[in-house]
C-alpha cells in the first residue's frame, strides 16, 4: 500500500468512523460470551447445588439444562448479531471509504 | 536452519515422548466384529461418489490458489457447512454422546466448551484472516514481521498440532472401523491414509471442502434422524426422557446436573479457556477463511457453522440420553461375559443408530463415522502441507523466489509423506490412549498460535523477536505441562497416582499466561532495527485489515 492512500484513509472521518464502531462492538460481544460462558463454568464449579434446583415443582428437569442450552443458543445468536450489523453498517462504511480513496 | 534445528528438536521430543508412551500402557484392545455389508455397501457409496468430486476437482485444481484455497469462490454457506464438517469430529459425536451417555451433564458442559470458540473466531480473527491472508494463518501473522522466524514459528505450531490431531483422529479410525466394519487395524488405518491422500493430492481444497460438506450433511441429517427417534420414543417430552432415564441410570439424579468433570475452579476455567482459543488457533480452521471471496463471506460461514455445531451438540445429547434408554436397557448390546458395552464407552451412538433403524440404518451411521474421520483428517493434512509447502519451502527455503508449479509440487510431495507419516504413527499408536492427545493439540494452539495471530492483528508494538520467542514459550509450555501432568505422567506413562510433577490437568491458564506474557515481555524490551520496522508496518497493516482495500489484488498474486 502506498504511504499517501495509508494517510488518505487514515484521516477519513469514515475509517475514524468505522474503527471505533467496530472496535467498540467485537469487544461488547466477546466480552458478553466470555461472561455468558465463564459464568456457566463458574457456577459448575463454585455452586453445584443451584444447577440441580428443579426448574418446577415435582419436575426432573434442572436448571442446569435449559441454562446450558441456552449458553449453546447465545453463541449462536452472539454470531448472528455480528454477522447482520458488520454485513450492513460496517460493510456500508467501507465501501464509501473504498470509493473515495480509489 | 536455526529454525529446522528447533523444529527436528521438537520433532524429536514429540517422538521419543510418543516412544516412552507406548512402552507401558493398555488401554484395553477393541474386539473386531463380523463383516458388516450394509455399512460397507453405504461407506463404498460414500468413498465412490468423493473420489468423483475429487477427479471433477482435479480438473479445476490448476493454480496454487486453486490447491490451497479452492479459488476462493467457495460461499459462505457452503463453507459454514465444510467448517462444520471440519470441526465436527467422530470423537466428538462418539465422545460426547457417550459422555452423556456414561454421566449425563458432564457431557453438555464439555459440548458448550468446544463450541463457544466460534463467535470469539468470528469478532476478533475471521474477516481479518481473510483481509491480511493468502493461503496460511502465518501470512497473516508475518504480514509486517520478519518471514523466516514467524512463518518457520508459525509452521511449527501448525505442524505439531496437526500431527497430535492426526494422530488421534488416525488411532480413532482404526478402532472404529475395526469394530463396525470387521477390517483388521491395520487396513484401516492404510485405508483413511490412502483415501485422504487421493483427496488431497489430486483434489487439493476444492474436493476436501465438498468432501467435508457431503459428511457434514450426513452426519446432520442421521443425527436428526436419531434424535428424532428418541423424542418419538418418549412421546415428544422431554420429561419423559429424562424421568425414564434417571430410573434406569445407575447414578440416577446425578445425571441431570455437573459430576466430576469439573472439580476445582481453577481446572475449570483452565479446560474453557484452553477450548474456547484453541479453537481460534487451529490451523485446517483458519485456512478454511482463505476459501471465501471477501469479509463478508468469511462471516457469514462462522455465522452458518456455529449453527450447524450447536445444533449437532443438542442433538448428540438427546442421542446420549436416547442410548441410556434403549441401549442400556438392552442385553443384546452387552457383552455376555463382561457384562460392558460393547465395543467400550465411545459406542452408544452407534447402538443406538441399531436400536432406532436395524442393521441399515446402522450400517449408515457406520458410514457417517468413517466419512467424519476421512473429511477431517483430509482438513488437517491440507493445513500441514500448506505449513510445509507455503511457509517453510516457498517463504523460508526459497524467500518467495518460487515458481507456483514448483510450489504446487511441494505441497503435494508434503501431503504424502504426511499421509505416510500418519498411517506409520497411527499404527504405531494402536494399543495408546490417544484421547489426550486433542487436548493437547487445544492447548498448544490456543498458547502458540492464537496469541501470536491475535496480536499480530491488534498490537502496534508486537516485534518480530517478541512473536518468535513467546509463540516457542506457549508452545513448549503447554507440551511440557501436558507431559509431567497426571494424564500423561500417570495415565499414559504409568506412574503412580498423584506423583505427576504437575497436578492439573489442563494446563492451557498456564501455558497461555506464558505465551502472551513472554510475547509481551520481548516485545517491549526489542530496540533493534528489525523492530522498528516491525512497529512502523503496523499502520498500513491495520488499514488494509479493517478496510480489505488491497486484499483482492493480493490473493490472485
Amino acid at each position: 500500500m502506498q504511504p499517501d492512500m495509508v494517510s488518505k484513509v487514515k484521516n477519513h472521518p469514515k475509517y475514524i468512523e468505522l474503527l471505533a464502531k467496530r472496535t467498540i462492538f467485537s469487544w461488547i460481544l466477546t466480552l458478553i460470551m466470555c461472561s455468558i460462558y465463564y459464568g456457566f463454568i463458574l457456577l459448575v464449579a463454585f455452586n453445584k447445588e443451584f444447577l440441580k434446583t428443579p426448574i418446577a415443582d415435582g419436575s426432573v428437569i434442572t436448571i442446569g439444562i435449559p441454562l446450558g442450552v441456552v449458553v449453546i443458543l447465545s453463541a449462536f445468536l452472539l454470531t448472528g448479531i455480528y454477522t447482520w450489523r458488520a454485513n450492513g453498517t460496517f460493510d456500508d462504511l467501507t465501501r464509501e471509504i473504498k470509493k473515495d480513496v480509489q | 536452519m536455526r529454525n529446522l534445528t528447533l523444529f527436528g528438536i521438537l520433532t524429536t521430543l514429540l517422538l521419543s515422548a510418543s516412544v516412552v508412551i507406548s512402552a507401558g500402557v493398555d488401554l484395553g484392545q477393541v474386539q473386531k466384529q463380523e463383516l458388516n455389508t450394509s455399512a460397507i455397501i453405504m461407506f463404498l457409496l460414500f468413498v465412490s461418489g468423493t473420489l468423483g468430486i475429487t477427479y471433477w476437482a482435479a480438473q479445476r485444481t490448476k493454480t496454487a490458489k486453486d490447491f490451497y484455497t479452492a479459488g476462493g469462490g467457495i460461499t459462505g454457506f457452503q463453507n459454514g457447512l465444510a467448517i462444520a464438517g471440519d470441526y465436527m469430529s467422530a470423537a466428538s459425536f462418539l465422545g460426547i454422546s457417550g459422555l452423556v451417555y456414561g454421566s449425563g451433564y458432564d457431557g453438555l458442559i464439555f459440548s458448550i466448551g468446544w463450541l463457544v470458540g466460534w463467535p470469539v473466531i468470528l469478532f476478533m480473527v475471521a474477516e481479518q484472516l481473510r483481509n491480511l491472508g493468502k493461503y496460511t494463518f502465518a501470512d497473516v501473522a508475518s504480514y509486517r514481521l520478519g518471514q523466516t522466524p514467524i512463518r518457520s514459528m508459525a509452521a511449527c505450531g501448525s505442524l505439531v498440532t496437526v500431527l497430535l490431531y492426526l494422530i488421534a483422529q488416525m488411532v480413532g479410525a482404526g478402532q472404529l472401523i475395526q469394530l463396525l466394519f470387521g477390517l483388521e487395524y491395520w487396513m484401516a488405518v492404510v485405508l483413511v491414509g490412502v483415501l485422504m491422500i487421493l483427496y488431497v493430492t489430486f483434489g487439493g481444497m476444492l474436493a476436501t471442502t465438498w468432501v467435508q460438506i457431503i459428511k457434514a450433511i450426513l452426519l446432520l441429517t442421521g443425527a436428526s434422524f436419531m434424535a428424532l427417534m428418541v423424542l418419538k420414543e418418549v412421546g415428544f417430552s422431554f420429561e419423559t426422557l429424562f424421568t425414564k432415564a434417571i430410573a434406569i441410570h445407575k447414578k440416577h439424579e446425578a445425571i441431570m446436573s455437573p459430576g466430576a468433570l469439573i472439580t476445582d475452579p481453577l481446572s475449570a476455567i483452565s479446560l474453557g479457556l484452553g477450548l474456547m482459543f484453541g479453537t481460534a488457533g487451529l490451523p485446517h480452521i483458519l485456512m478454511r477463511f482463505f476459501t471465501v471471496s471477501d469479509a463478508k463471506e468469511a462471516r457469514k460461514s462462522v455465522f452458518y457453522a456455529t449453527g450447524f455445531i450447536g445444533y449437532f451438540y443438542i442433538l448428540t445429547f438427546i442421542i446420549g440420553f436416547g442410548a441410556i434408554l434403549l441401549v442400556s436397557t438392552n442385553p443384546a448390546y452387552f457383552d455376555a461375559v463382561k457384562g460392558a458395552l460393547k465395543g467400550g464407552g465411545n459406542m452408544p451412538a452407534i447402538h443406538l443408530a441399531h436400536a432406532v433403524g436395524g442393521d441399515i440404518f446402522l450400517g449408515f451411521i457406520s458410514a457417517v463415522a468413517f466419512a467424519t474421520i476421512l473429511a477431517v483428517v483430509s482438513g488437517l493434512t491440507l493445513a500441514g502441507a500448506s505449513a510445509v509447502s507455503h511457509d517453510l519451502y516457498a517463504n523460508v527455503f526459497r524467500r518467495g523466489r518460487v515458481d507456483e508449479a514448483q510450489e504446487m509440487r511441494v505441497s503435494k510431495m508434503a501431503t504424502i509423506t504426511l499421509g505416510v507419516l500418519a498411517i506409520i504413527l497411527g499404527i504405531q499408536f494402536e494399543k495408546q490412549n490417544v484421547a489426550f492427545m486433542v487436548y493437547l493439540a487445544f492447548t498448544i494452539a490456543a498458547s502458540a498460535n492464537f496469541p501470536v495471530l491475535l496480536l499480530s492483528i491488534y498490537w502496534s508494538k508486537l516485534t518480530t523477536r517478541g512473536a518468535f520467542i513467546g509463540g516457542f514459550v506457549g508452545l513448549i509450555t503447554a507440551l511440557g505441562l501436558v507431559i509431567i501432568g497426571p494424564t500423561v505422567w500417570e495415565d499414559t506413562l504409568g506412574f503412580a497416582k498423584g506423583s505427576a510433577p504437575f497436578q492439573y490437568k489442563y494446563p492451557a491458564i498456564f501455558s497461555m499466561a506464558a505465551g502472551f506474557i513472554s510475547i509481551w515481555f520481548f516485545s517491549i524490551t526489542d530496540s533493534s532495527a528489525r523492530a522498528k520496522e516491525d512497529i512502523a508496518g503496523f499502520e498500513a497493516q491495520d488499514i488494509r485489515c479493517q478496510t480489505g482495500i488491497g486484499a483482492d489484488g493480493a490473493v490472485d498474486h
